[in-house]
């Protein structure tokens, strides 16, 4: 199946079809609003059925890169347009496809101003999205990486929160400076190997001097993204004044990119560095989990704690990667795509209560359980999730990660796991405060249960999350050859420079 | 199939019970639960016959959970005796218990859910015990966490309840940090978790040293101290034992399904799993025997002082798992397993009679309100009569079986640790005696204490509340007596087969002085009349001593103070750590520093160029316009040089 060859630039862009067609639409305000609303969701949905060939079309027996496209941009400085996807990132752009809809629909009545822009914003945002999981040119996802921003910086700052301008200009300002940073590197990189073609700069040799200097360009860029401590403070603000799609793109699918940054350049195409500076990335990650993990505990704003404990996730993911063995790296990628669904799930509970009591202070919820039983179990379902209860998507990342980073060093798996503890004490006392108690505010009395269309947008999400629980093979299978070429690649290039001893290639592998 | 059927049954049960709510309404989600667990403890006792009598061992592959390199495993249903003996346990007593409830819970509002988190929880733990994996039963252990946590808080409007809750499922965590660490070192030594290749291997690796935590281990004591951690926290051992009492603010069938008879037993259940790897390790075997025995009395003493009914019952279950660990301990995997399956029976009797005192009290817990309505409860007071003297192990009642063996075994031991174990045992032998015989003289002799309107209404319980206390109550009088032969007894190696490793201390324990065999009877005798006369013949001496020694009172009153140390060095610091980190790391320093600093230093610089403009977008794309250009005119230049 991978002769199709513009199926990944139809899936990038069909959502842009959508926006011309959006542009094209006159009328009076509440006449542009529901036409908006409807063409963004008939073209994301069409969007995401499109990119269901790639969940049965990808042959998961394959290691490189499938449904490629190439066309010459650039020929004099190497640079082409090239797309194309892997085990690795294959999930991803279905990810990105799945969470759309499900973000205008959330959207539908909870935004009322400047509908068709914010449609707009939306669709070119799943653009920018599935283009940057897609590109095999570094100078095409340089462009995606940077340019998926810019939507984003929108809606945060035309539809967010009162402090919305503040919490905009401290995305800005962490991520140009990991952008300036990661253009040098590509610079560099292009001029070293000159080439721009990912698949070439992964079998390109930099020195180990060099690698080391663009590992750090990169990490500057990436961990800005992930975000790691200590560049993690944009994200609870930004969340904060986020309107909910907003909150839910943002931790199920952009906050993906700088951990996929990692997976796709700095491991491969910079081994040697990326196993000197493994217990650097290790000791952040330890120092997120539990930092995070006990800032989440403190906090009064529900938005603000998911955000926290999205953190102290994603620090699982980079212990994951750099543990760069088979359960590790898999568990990373599953613990990304769980993270995805369950905090995109858990934010959109809160855009639940935030759209009936315009509130999201914990404090002012309680006793939900009395008159909001069906939210009540979703919301219990999302947080079992998110605790890492087996059975549920949460545990098996986690799982994962936890055993393979204990493979790679016991210590770091000893101080990890002890985020799986203040997760729970901090997810389980959240939803004592909003769900448990007595319903006493006259003004809670009065919310209704989740209409039809909150139902449908769960719906899936509950679906998703079950599924990865019980049968996580059903995505574990798409990653198996991708992640096996990626850790004995990097394996043979420790071994090559005697960092590793040979015998140690095999056991990586186990 | 049949294995099948018992495990997803309650499953189905609880779906059915718990989505179909408004359909079916309570009676309706009572026939569906009750049916299905019904069937699946009918079947259980068939399994059991098949399997531990016939002895037919079997494992039954559903589907593959996770594959990854080396890493597999499935979910699996594997049935031993070790689990023909938990089915039936199991299922027998949760289906006792959701009879009960039909009865106990009839003026709740939510009946359909309870019924549905019965029959989850039945489902999880059946899931611990079928695993053929560790991953698996940790899946069926972090479940039954989930369940308990749901019944502990389910009536969650009062705090407590919900405080209770978390409790619970939080000190589980930690008890299951140890688990999981556990299971990763399994894998890392054996290169699986699934349990057949795991006992097969495991002689093999009898000397294996590994390093973990920067150190050199013996490689089966450090798993085996790890996976123990787990135990302890699911089986309230002593340090993890703290969610325990408080976990009574759930309703009492729970408090008698997952709070006493089952899910505390889990933990037991695990180490005799997993036999064949903690007789490879002395040193974990002894601390298994030491926990054990010091729980054994610590929870013992705890016991004598407390005044609400189900309080001085869970701190029984705490000693009394005590008494199952050492047992396991010494090596006498398959005595351990025999009091678990004993004091199953007696102790849910024990909880269900306390129920149906509560019932009878309009609700109250507290035994200094009680007193004088043995006449008007006679079915119940019986009940609890046959309860206590199977606790006590008073013959011929099942707890006299397990529990003296229990003692000989620790004694034939004849190492330090078991006779620790045995004396501490006797002791606590002697208290169990004495707070059970104080339980009953306060609960139902004496002058009555509650006020007129709550005896007004004293009443005995329905038969649907009765009927399961008579099942249960032939379990505490004949299990013991019938389960001897084939747990502890001659037929003891056909019955286990390879399902628990049992090593020869349980023979020895068959050729123990007369004295050693006495001894619990000695002491048992003694404190039910230390019992009579503080709480019948001189029912001020209680009080008397207590003002006499006011520093052990309150010392065991307040639980040996396991709750304030905890808050003073876990719970305070870390809110307080968390607030620090927030408000000083994040807002002060991080920000503070960063962009907030940058933001405030570049206000300063760009009020000299004045406003540029007010879009953050405009800064950004022109940032990215540097960019493009920036890429442009360096590939000119480097081009241009070639």
């Amino acid at each position: 199946m991978t002769d199709l060859p513009l199926l990944l630039t139809s899936i990038t862009f069909l959502p842009l079809v959508g926006v011309l067609f959006i542009l094209t639409v006159r009328g009076d305000e509440a006449h542009v609003a529901r036409n908006s609303r409807l063409a963004a969701m008939w073209v994301t949905l069409c969007t995401f059925a499109l990119s269901l060939v790639l969940w049965f079309g990808f042959d998961p027996t394959v290691g490189g890169f499938q449904f490629t496209e190439k066309w010459e941009w650039l020929p004099e400085y190497g640079i082409n347009y090239q797309m194309g996807v892997d085990g690795i990132s294959v999930l991803f752009v279905l990810l990105a496809t799945m969470l759309t809809p499900l973000c205008i629909l959330s959207s539908w009545s909870a935004i009322t101003k400047r509908v068709k822009e914010y449609m707009i914003a939306f669709l070119i945002l799943e653009t920018m999205m599935v283009g940057m999981f897609c590109a095999l040119d570094f100078v095409v996802f340089y462009i995606f990486f940077e340019a998926v921003l810019i939507p984003m910086f929108l809606i945060i700052g035309i539809w967010g929160g009162t402090r919305r301008v503040y919490a905009a200009f401290k995305f800005f300002l962490y991520t140009l400076a990991g952008s300036v940073l990661m253009l040098l590197a590509l610079l560099t990189m292009a001029v070293q190997a000159g080439t721009t073609d990912i698949p070439s700069l992964m079998a390109y040799h930099f020195s180990p001097a060099l690698q080391t200097w663009l590992w750090l360009a990169m990490f500057a860029s990436f961990a800005v993204k992930v975000p790691m401590w200590p560049v993690h403070t944009w994200l609870p603000d930004a969340h904060v004044e986020a309107p909910t799609a907003g909150s839910v793109i943002l931790a199920g699918v952009l906050l993906k990119m700088g951990a996929y940054g990692f997976l796709r350049f700095s491991i491969p195409m910079l081994p040697i560095a990326s196993a000197d500076f493994a217990p650097f990335i290790f000791t952040l990650s330890i120092i997120a989990v539990i930092y995070t993990s006990l800032v989440a505990l403190v906090q009064e704003d529900m938005k603000k704690l998911i955000a926290y404990s999205s953190i102290a996730h994603m620090a699982f993911v980079t212990a994951g990667i750099f543990a760069m063995n088979q359960q590790a790296v898999e568990g990373a990628i599953f613990q990304m795509l769980s993270h995805g669904v369950v905090s995109a799930a858990l934010f959109l509970c809160v855009g639940v209560v935030y759209d009936r009591l315009h509130t999201r202070e914990i404090a002012r919820y309680g006793g939900l359980a009395n008159n909001m039983p069906r939210y009540a179990l979703f919301f219990m379902l999302f947080t079992m999730a998110s605790v890492g209860l087996p059975g549920t998507a949460g545990f098996v990342g986690e799982f994962m990660i936890m055993l393979g980073v204990f493979k790679a060093s016991s210590w770091v798996a000893f101080f990890i796991a002890i985020g799986a503890i203040l997760g729970a004490a901090y997810m389980l006392y959240l939803y004592r405060r909003v769900i448990f108690g007595k319903l006493e505010k006259e003004d809670l009395k009065a919310l209704l249960d989740l209409s039809p269309r909150e139902v449908a947008i769960f719906a899936p999400l509950i679906v998703l999350t079950l599924w990865m629980g019980i049968y996580p093979s059903s995505f574990l299978d798409f990653m198996h050859a991708s992640v096996g070429d990626l850790v004995s690649n990097y394996q043979t290039a420790l071994v090559a420079a005697g960092k590793l001893p040979a015998e140690a290639l095999a056991l990586a592998q186990r | 199939m049949m294995y099948a059927a018992i495990v997803f049954l309650p499953l189905l049960g609880a779906l059915i019970a718990g989505f179909g709510r408004h359909a079916l309404g309570d009676k309706g989600s009572q026939w569906v639960t009750c049916t299905g667990l019904g069937i699946a403890a009918l079947l259980s006792w068939y399994g059991f016959f098949e399997v531990a009598v016939v002895g037919n061992p079997t494992t039954v592959t559903l589907f593959t959970w996770v594959a990854s390199g080396d890493l597999q495993f499935d979910w699996a249903l594997k049935i031993d005796t070790l689990t023909a003996v938990m089915l039936i346990v199991v299922t027998t007593i949760s289906f006792m218990v959701h009879i009960y409830s039909v009865g106990y819970m009839h003026h709740d509002p939510s009946v359909p859910r309870f019924m549905a988190y019965l029959s989850l929880f039945t489902f999880t733990m059946l899931m611990l015990v079928t695993a053929d994996n560790l991953v698996q039963m940790f899946f069926g252990w972090e479940g039954v966490g989930l369940a308990s946590y749901l019944l502990i808080g389910f009536w969650h409007e009062k705090p407590s309840a919900n405080a209770a809750a978390i409790k619970a499922f939080v000190v589980n965590r930690v008890g299951d940090f140890g688990f999981s660490l556990g299971i990763f070192g399994v894998f890392v030594v054996f290169g699986t978790v699934g349990l057949d290749t795991i006992f097969a291997a495991a002689p093999q690796y009898a000397d294996y040293m590994v390093t973990f935590f920067g150190v050199e281990w013996h490689a089966m004591t450090i798993l085996c101290v790890l996976l123990f951690i787990g135990a302890m926290g699911k089986s309230a051992q002593l340090g993890l034992h703290t969610w325990l009492p408080d976990a009574m603010e759930g309703p009492t069938p729970v408090s008698a399904l997952i709070h006493a008879a089952t899910m505390v037993t889990a933990g037991v259940f695990m180490v005799a799993r997993l036999s064949p790897l903690f007789v490879l390790s002395d040193t974990a075997m002894a601390i298994v025997t030491i926990v054990g025995a010091s729980t054994a009395f610590f929870a013992a003493t705890i016991g004598c002082v407390q005044n609400d009914i189900k309080r001085v019952i869970a701190y029984s279950t705490c000693s009394q798992l005590g008494y199952m660990f050492f047992a396991l301990g010494v090596g006498a995997f398959g005595t351990g397993v025999f009091h678990l399956m004993t004091h199953a029976f007696f102790k849910a009797l024990l909880f269900l009679g306390a129920g149906s005192v509560i019932h009878a009290m309009s609700d109250e817990q507290d035994m200094r309100r009680m007193g004088g309505i043995w006449k008007m409860v006679p079915w119940t007071y019986g009940f609890m009569w046959i309860g206590s003297w199977a606790l006590m192990g008073l013959p011929p009642f099942s707890g006299y079986f397990s529990k003296d063996m229990i003692l000989e075994v620790a004694f034939a031991a004849d190492t330090g640790v078991g006779h620790y174990a045995f004396w501490l045992g006797i002791a606590a032998a002697a208290m169990t005696a004495f707070y059970s015989t104080r339980l009953i003289l306060m609960t139902f002799h004496g002058k009555p204490r509650a006020n007129e309107h709550v005896m007004g209404h004293v009443h005995e319980s329905p038969w649907i509340m009765l009927a399961p206390l008579v099942v249960l109550a032939l379990g505490a009088m004949i299990a013991g007596g019938v389960g001897a032969e084939l747990f502890i007894g001659e037929g003891r190696e056909h019955f286990w087969g390879e399902a628990v490793k049992d090593m020869a201390v349980t023979e020895h324990a068959h050729h123990v002085p007369g004295w050693v065999k006495l001894l619990p009877l000695v002491v048992t005798a003694a404190g039910i009349f230390l019992g009579w006369v503080f709480y019948s013949a001189k029912p001020k001496w209680p009080v008397r001593l207590a003002e006499a020694q006011p520093g052990i009172y309150t010392f065991l009153l307040n639980k040996w103070y396991f709750d304030e140390l905890y808050d003073r060095i876990f719970i305070k610091p870390a809110f307080a750590l968390g607030r620090a980190f927030w408000r000083g790391g994040d807002g002060a320093l991080i920000d503070g520093i960063g962009p907030d600093g940058v933001a405030s230093l570049t206000r300063s610089i760009a009020a000299r160029f004045g406003r540029m403009q007010s879009g953050f977008l405009y800064h950004y794309a022109f940032a990215m316009i540097i960019g493009v250009a920036g890429i442009v005119t360096w590939f000119m230049v480097t081009s241009a040089g070639h």
